[in-house]
């Protein structure tokens, strides 16, 4: 995407807020409505900046969870009790109100339909967002790439975007729920956390040269990815985005 | 390894502040061990500042720090940026 790379220095925007979706206990999906939004790729990421009325900034990165649509963008927040931005994201705003964003950001950790599969997507928590993106993208591009998405939750109630999952499900795409500390009764799924030997039966196989996307928070992309370079897989074909401790 | 570490891509923002082109997808060699990636691939580090260090060597590649209205950035670590147009 050599042609894409000249983009101007970024600025800050008026974003306003359209729509806000309990997800889960923990997470909602914020729409906003982004007047002359440029459009932007799966995977890309905004900056939100916050301000409180003695000038004192907070700005917290968001990966876009929508796949591209217009002046709209989707994003997943999951409220951190002690943050100083989430909170105020997940409790406060309504449609109507606006906020400061920046973005699209980042070009290294996107998929275009054009790039094809086999595709591994793993996830772990609210790291299903910009993964979400290229799903949803896939499946509004009609898309025949081969995707695996392996996701790991909590628990069957932290699954985000569950129920949507489910009805994307089937046909190239194929998604493998794992629940780390709590299971339904019955229960027949992976139980424990994302390593090498669930990777190697999820696939695809490293002959099969899959682009791989990784994106949890730091702890869990380090174990996957070193998974992954231990099962075979090229290194520069495993693109990361590690969430760090948010302070969110 | 360190829980705070993060990828290219934590700057992304901050680094399109001042350049007028994407630097995640653009290719870095690191000075001290030659290893060329994207920028995206780098190891980042957070504290008073950013730190992009190479994901093989360690080497830190850029350094960052924001001031109140200047950033200030170390690029000594890095041989070459190439950068598409």
């Amino acid at each position: 995407m050599a042609g894409t790379a000249v983009l101007g220095r970024l600025t800050w925007k008026a974003a306003k807020v359209v729509d806000v979706v309990v997800e889960t206990r923990h997470v909602k999906t914020i729409t906003f409505d982004v007047p002359d939004w440029p459009g932007h790729r799966a995977g890309q990421h905004v900056d939100i900046r916050l301000t409180a009325e003695d000038g004192y900034q907070a700005e917290r990165s968001y990966s876009i969870a929508s796949a591209p649509d217009g002046s709209r963008l989707g994003l997943i927040v999951v409220r951190i009790d002690d943050g100083e931005v989430s909170p105020y994201l997940t409790d406060e705003l309504r449609p109507g109100d606006q906020i400061e964003l920046r973005g699209p950001i980042g070009g290294y950790f996107v998929w275009e339909p054009a790039q094809g599969g086999p595709l591994l997507l793993v996830a772990g928590g609210s790291g299903i967002a910009p993964l979400m993106a290229m799903i949803r993208l896939r499946a509004a591009a009609k898309s025949d790439a081969q995707t695996r998405l392996l996701f790991s939750a909590r628990s069957w109630d932290d699954i985000i975007y569950r129920e949507e999952l489910d009805r994307l499900n089937g046909g190239g795409l194929r998604v493998v729920n794992v629940l780390t500390d709590r299971q339904p009764p019955g229960w027949t799924g992976y139980a424990r956390r994302v390593d090498a030997e669930m990777l190697a039966e999820v696939g695809p196989s490293p002959s099969e040269r899959p682009r791989v996307y990784v994106c949890g928070p730091t702890p869990f992309v380090e174990a996957v990815a070193e998974a992954l370079v231990r099962l075979g897989h090229d290194p520069r074909a495993i693109k990361t985005e590690r969430f760090g401790p948010t302070g969110g | 390894m360190d829980a705070g570490m993060l990828d290219g891509n934590a700057v992304a923002g901050l680094l399109q502040e001042v350049f007028a082109v994407e630097v995640t997808t653009a290719t870095g060699t690191c000075a001290a061990c030659g290893a060329a990636g994207a920028m995206g691939a780098t190891h980042v580090y957070r504290g008073a500042g950013f730190v992009m260090r190479c994901p093989h060597c360690d080497n830190p590649l850029v350094k960052i720090v924001r001031g109140d209205d200047r950033l200030w950035i170390d690029l000594s670590g890095m041989r070459t940026l190439e950068v598409a147009v």
